[in-house]
């Protein structure tokens, strides 16, 4: 990262759990700028699209006609989504079938595991080390495109991906208070 | 202590994810379509709106099992439904059949004058009504994973609901500048556990989000109780006692998000017909408040 001006990381903040991602992006060390508009978009060096209502997202991003936008954006720069975010970012989604970003070869089951009484807090080898993993109506990543790497796995399908310049996690590293993961993206910029 | 509980961790996070978002109130399945259509982040599950139940008065009870199933059936988002306020065994039924938040209401009639849900019993998220901030942390050291500012349910009229959010936010705010040794008399003032006090003294907010219900009717609605400092809103009889209820929800969905901009909420605000007519609180006889019930 550049010593003399810290990165400016957007957050969608059009529903969900965005400031806590701004909190864990300012412990890794980025400055922060909600993102509601495509003036909002043009300032920011990466975008984080975080966890809410994929479906509520999806209708927002419609209405305010802001697909192409972000579409364009991840042709350039990089982007990373958790939850619905990981959804919005999929070439397909299933379960039901919505429309999508298309930014990581990936398939992408909603609400894979069941309801909120299937939601759970899981350890994930990661690193070398641990992760603290926290699954919420959480969707599986049922198929992968050869451009993608899997950085960790629960139950034998993926969890937290990599393709190029572009993250996906099925799970929330924004509610844990451990950084490491927002400090990988950052690492990309 | 409540804090350390990973059940109870799981669902104060679901409950993050419903930030900034709106929870629509639906009698059936077709409701239900039509708030996801819109933009809705959940729905809540009721047998009757509150402006239903305030006028045909009668016993307010959990929502027929059949109308819970077809809207779980019909809907993706999450899925909410009311409890009576004490009626364990409503909430049991409730969880049984799955759904992802219970709200223990004040807008039906309440089971139990005396006793609230020990919701610490359950896997299922619930969500509580508050005035003020003792009553806030007193269902959360019960067990609640959400809170919302009781407002005055079915009346139209937000001037409840304003009062309740400004009351909990000045009431944080006060502890943010105590001493350790007067929190614990604060504590006593507002009859709450000592750790939460401690909790929200550190961190000038309430462990859990804090939304706003009870009278929401406008896009303008949402944005104030949004601006005074609530994190999403709950919309009751507002959105199908209105003339246009699609038009409305997208309205209140837009001003949800764009609730400190001026010029978006102008746009929110266009062509939504006649608004659900309103009630004045100072001329409701004092046994029809909704907001007293429970403590």
């Amino acid at each position: 990262m550049s010593a003399t001006r810290k990165k400016l990381v957007g957050v969608l903040a059009l529903q969900g759990d965005f400031e806590a991602h701004q909190r864990a992006l300012e412990t890794a060390g980025a400055d922060t700028l909600q993102v509601r508009t495509t003036e909002d978009l043009d300032r920011v060096d990466a975008l984080v699209i975080p966890g809410g209502e994929s479906t509520t997202m999806l209708k927002l991003l419609v209405y305010m006609d802001l697909l192409e936008p972000l579409r364009s954006f991840a042709e350039a720069k990089p982007v990373f989504g958790t939850c619905a975010g990981a959804i919005l970012l999929a070439t397909e989604v299933t379960h039901p079938s919505q429309e999508s970003l298309q930014a990581i070869d990936m398939t992408v089951e909603r609400n894979g595991y069941g309801r909120q009484i299937d939601s759970r807090v899981v350890m994930l080898p990661f690193q070398g080390g641990e992760l603290e993993a926290v699954f919420i109506r959480a969707p599986i990543i049922r198929r992968t495109g050869p451009g993608v790497t899997v950085l960790a796995e629960y139950q034998g399908t993926p969890v937290l991906i990599e393709q190029g310049r572009h993250m996906a996690a099925t799970f929330h590293p924004e509610l844990t208070g451990d950084s490491r993961v927002h400090a990988l993206f950052l690492s990309k910029l | 202590m409540i804090l350390n509980n990973e059940r109870w961790r799981l669902n104060v996070g679901l409950a993050e994810m419903l930030k900034g978002g709106v929870i629509m109130d639906v009698i059936n399945a077709e409701q239900a379509v039509i708030a996801e259509r819109a933009g809705a982040c959940a729905v809540m599950a009721l047998e009757r709106v509150p402006s239903d139940i305030r006028k045909e008065g009668g016993v307010a009870r959990m929502s027929p099992v059949r109308i819970i199933r077809e809207i779980k059936a019909a809907v993706n988002i999450p899925v909410m439904a009311k409890a009576r306020i004490g009626h364990f065994t409503e909430a049991q039924v409730l969880e049984a059949l799955e759904v992802d938040y219970i709200d223990e209401s004040e807008v039906l009639t309440p089971a139990d004058e005396e006793h609230h849900i020990d919701k610490k019993q359950f896997k299922t998220a619930f969500v509580c009504g508050a005035r003020n901030l003792g009553e806030a942390l007193r269902r959360i050291a019960e067990g609640a994973a959400m809170i919302r500012t009781k407002g005055e349910a079915g009346s139209g009229n937000i001037v409840e609901a304003v009062r309740h959010i400004r009351t909990i936010i000045k009431e944080m705010r006060h502890l943010t500048i105590l001493g350790k040794e007067e929190l614990v008399h604060e504590a006593k003032i507002l009859g709450a556990p000592l750790d939460l006090v401690e909790w929200v003294a550190a961190n000038g907010r309430l462990p859990v989000p804090n939304f706003s219900a009870g009278g929401i009717a406008t896009p303008a609605d949402a944005a104030l109780v949004m601006q005074l400092g609530a994190e999403a809103v709950f919309v009751g009889s507002g959105i199908f006692k209105s003339s246009d209820p699609e038009a409305r929800a997208k309205a209140i969905v837009k001003a949800a998000t764009y609730y400190k901009d001026p010029v978006k909420l102008l746009e929110a605000s266009e062509d939504l017909g006649m608004a659900m007519p309103g009630l004045e609180i100072s001329k409701l006889p004092p046994e029809e408040l909704m907001q007293t019930r429970g403590w």
